[in-house]
């Protein structure tokens, strides 16, 4: 489980005389490797000492997730992406060590974690591949959680352990492929029949599409109120075809959702929510997990570059001792550490349930724009060799551009703030 | 089935050593610290001989600084039921000796049908306290298992010998094994097992220490690996080779 290293290569020579009962011997020799024990990498960054205002249990989850990225997910993640395949084998392990819908209650399966837990598990899976925090921030935030903050309670008993496991996947219907920064602009119409409702519409550029067994939709009443539904795979005039070609989290399944007289019955209404703050509500869930996860894809570019200019040589020296390099390391060292801060007070917020929207806002926006700015300068600082898929830091670059713009684009994230600091909406 | 898993903390495998100022001891004040990688294998076989019971207890044991519960609480997050720390601030001193000492004094008040360890900690390397615990315990010893089963109070385990033969041993319980890789793979703590392990007790006291039977004289790193050296390529190069390993490397 934890990832193993060469401990030895550095370790030192212990020369020891010994008056054991079983003869005097000198206890010496150099270090040996042991074959068998694999090396470590990944350690992160603490430049602030952040970690002293971590609980024990909250480093606990971060290592544990950080090991089961290292053991897991690297070793398989470039080639699901290079193939534009989502890794499926992972669901059910990030569903058994209890990563989907980490923040909900223990009575439906899950583990209870605090705001601040459930962050370092998206940062640390966004140190993978954005495509896998995707997929998590979806099950968890987009379609478990709705379910729980919205849904009858026959409704979580019936949908939320399963969730949990992994063993059924959700996803969520929000954005149409004419309304995205303006949701309530949707088409999507639900028209109550008896005690039946008939969904007419179509959801773009939704992750988990294809693959999910349940799709919270939202979708407007013949009185313009929106209400979400559980809409099922394998319900009549549903359907689900993946959208093909993308340049980024291509190891993330992005679907179309298509409703052709879908009949849903009235149970599969969320009753606890109408109107826009019902998706809204479930997206501020989501943005928080993002803005751990920009750190995570920051930390696994940084990592990768100040390894590569440590070792490698050019004019004679290696390439972390030229100023323009260092210029580099000590900016993405010190954007990272804001964003760390940043990330670490919301989710104080979050626990004192003093995080309003907008604070979520603030930390999308800056800490993916400082991802990505994270992950091209690394990019470019690795030359060549960071352009192919034998390092991270580019498949990181063209993933963030997707997150950069989905979960409410960087600038609708501004236009969110200039509202909250002038009380002037300047969307329209 | 009652088993006591005994662990290490010890620096990460990936550490760059330094010694210390006063020429004995390594300079902690860098250090990350994990579990032993061959106590995780012990762990994992504890949990695994519980669950196939399907009753008992696994308590998990170690010697070290009061900063062990962080490596101790991974171990009750995996599973374990109950932690004991044995206390010492002067652990990284200690002889094997000395460590198997105490340990033994506090497994003995547990009278445990198992007791597990790794075949060896990955700091010092000296792979002695296993041992020396079934000696001073007087339990029967099986070092580097890599197969394990219980029937009857009997562990049925298996080692590689020499020659790459494999050893099958039977042994009465209880017994003292130390483990190896190719045992089983350590499970991950999940959240629901780090959440549990909050409440479970961690039990510290002061370790009762002998009298050290070994004590270090100095600490040195090893020398710098010398540059390799090309003599050739292809084919032509082996005579080339094995003349140069004999004579100069004087290993053939």
């Amino acid at each position: 489980m934890l990832a193993y290293g060469a401990f030895l290569r550095h370790s030192a020579e212990i020369l020891a005389e010994s008056k054991t009962p079983f003869g005097s011997v000198l206890v010496t020799g150099p270090p040996h490797l042991s074959p068998d024990i694999a090396m470590s990498v990944f350690r992160g960054l603490d430049y602030y000492l952040l970690d002293d205002m971590l609980s024990e249990e909250e480093i606990m989850v971060r290592d544990m997730t950080r090991d089961f990225v290292s053991d897991e997910v690297m070793p398989i993640i470039a080639d699901a992406y290079e193939k534009a395949e989502f890794p499926r084998e992972l669901i059910g392990k990030v569903g058994e060590l209890g990563m989907l819908g980490a923040n909900l209650p223990a009575k439906y399966g899950c583990a209870e974690l605090g705001p601040i837990a459930y962050g370092l598990i998206c940062q640390e899976l966004e140190r993978g591949d954005s495509g896998l925090r995707s997929f998590v921030s979806v099950q968890g935030s987009l379609a478990m959680w709705p379910i729980f903050a919205y849904g009858s309670e026959e409704q979580r008993m019936r949908w939320l352990p399963g969730m949990a496991k992994g063993e059924l996947i959700g996803c969520f219907g929000l954005t149409e492929p004419d309304h995205g920064s303006d949701p309530s602009g949707m088409l999507t119409r639900a028209r109550k029949d008896g005690d039946e409702w008939v969904l007419n519409g179509a959801k773009m550029w939704i992750t988990n599409g294809t693959v999910s067994d349940v799709a919270v939709v939202w979708a407007k009443d013949d009185d313009g109120v929106i209400h979400g539904f559980l809409v099922e795979k394998g319900m009549e005039g549903f359907s689900a075809p993946e959208q093909k070609r993308k340049f980024s989290l291509r190891a993330s399944v992005t679907s179309e959702l298509v409703f052709e007289d879908v009949r849903v019955p009235d149970s599969n209404r969320l009753p606890g929510v109408q109107g826009l703050k019902g998706p809204l509500g479930c997206l501020t869930q989501a943005r928080y997990g993002i803005a751990w996860g920009g750190v995570g894809a920051a930390l696994a570019c940084y990592d990768e570059v100040l390894n590569y200019t440590k070792s490698r040589e050019q004019f004679g020296k290696p390439l972390a001792g030229f100023q323009l390099i260092q210029a580099n390391l000590a900016e993405m060292v010190t954007e990272i550490t804001k964003a760390q801060l940043v990330a670490w007070r919301l989710g104080k917020l979050k626990e004192a349930k003093k995080a309003r929207p907008q604070h979520v806002s603030l930390a999308k926006r800056n800490n993916i724009k400082m991802a990505l700015d994270v992950a091209r300068m690394a990019r470019d600082m690795l030359g060549a060799n960071g352009v192919t898929g034998e390092y991270q830091s580019m498949r990181h670059m063209c993933n963030l551009e997707s997150v950069y713009t989905y979960e409410g684009t960087h600038n609708i994230h501004t236009l969110i703030l200039g509202q909250d600091v002038t009380g002037i909406g300047a969307f329209g | 089935m009652n088993i006591v898993v005994c662990i290490k903390r010890v620096p990460a495998t990936d550490s760059r050593i330094k010694v210390g100022a006063d020429g004995t001891s390594i300079d902690d004040s860098q250090l990350e610290w994990i579990i032993s990688p061959y106590d995780e294998f012990a762990v994992e076989a504890a949990l695994q001989m519980k669950e196939a019971a399907g009753e008992g207890e696994v308590t998990v044991m170690t010697m070290g600084p009061a900063e062990s519960t962080k490596e101790l609480r991974t171990c009750l997050a995996m599973g374990c039921d109950k932690a004991v720390l044995l206390t010492d601030p002067d652990s990284g001193t200690r002889d094997a000796h000395t460590t198997a000492h105490a340990l033994a004094k506090a497994i003995q008040g547990l009278s445990p049908d198992l007791v597990l360890c790794g075949k060896v900690a990955v700091d010092r390397d000296q792979g002695q306290v296993g041992s020396l615990l079934g000696g001073i315990l007087d339990m029967p010893c099986i070092t580097e298992i890599k197969a394990l089963s219980i029937t009857d109070g009997k562990a049925t385990v298996e080692r590689a010998g020499d020659s790459g033969t494999t050893e099958t041993w039977t042994v009465s319980l209880p017994a003292v094994l130390t483990t190896t890789k190719g045992l089983n793979e350590p499970r991950y703590a999940g959240l629901k097992g780090i959440m549990a392990a909050k409440k479970k007790p961690i039990d510290e006291q002061e370790a009762q220490l002998g009298e050290a039977a070994l004590t270090i004289k100095s600490l040195e790193l090893p020398p710098p690996r010398r540059e390799g050296r090309i003599i050739g390529e292809g084919p032509e190069a082996v005579t080339e080779l094995v003349r140069l390993l004999r004579e100069e490397a004087k290993i053939l």
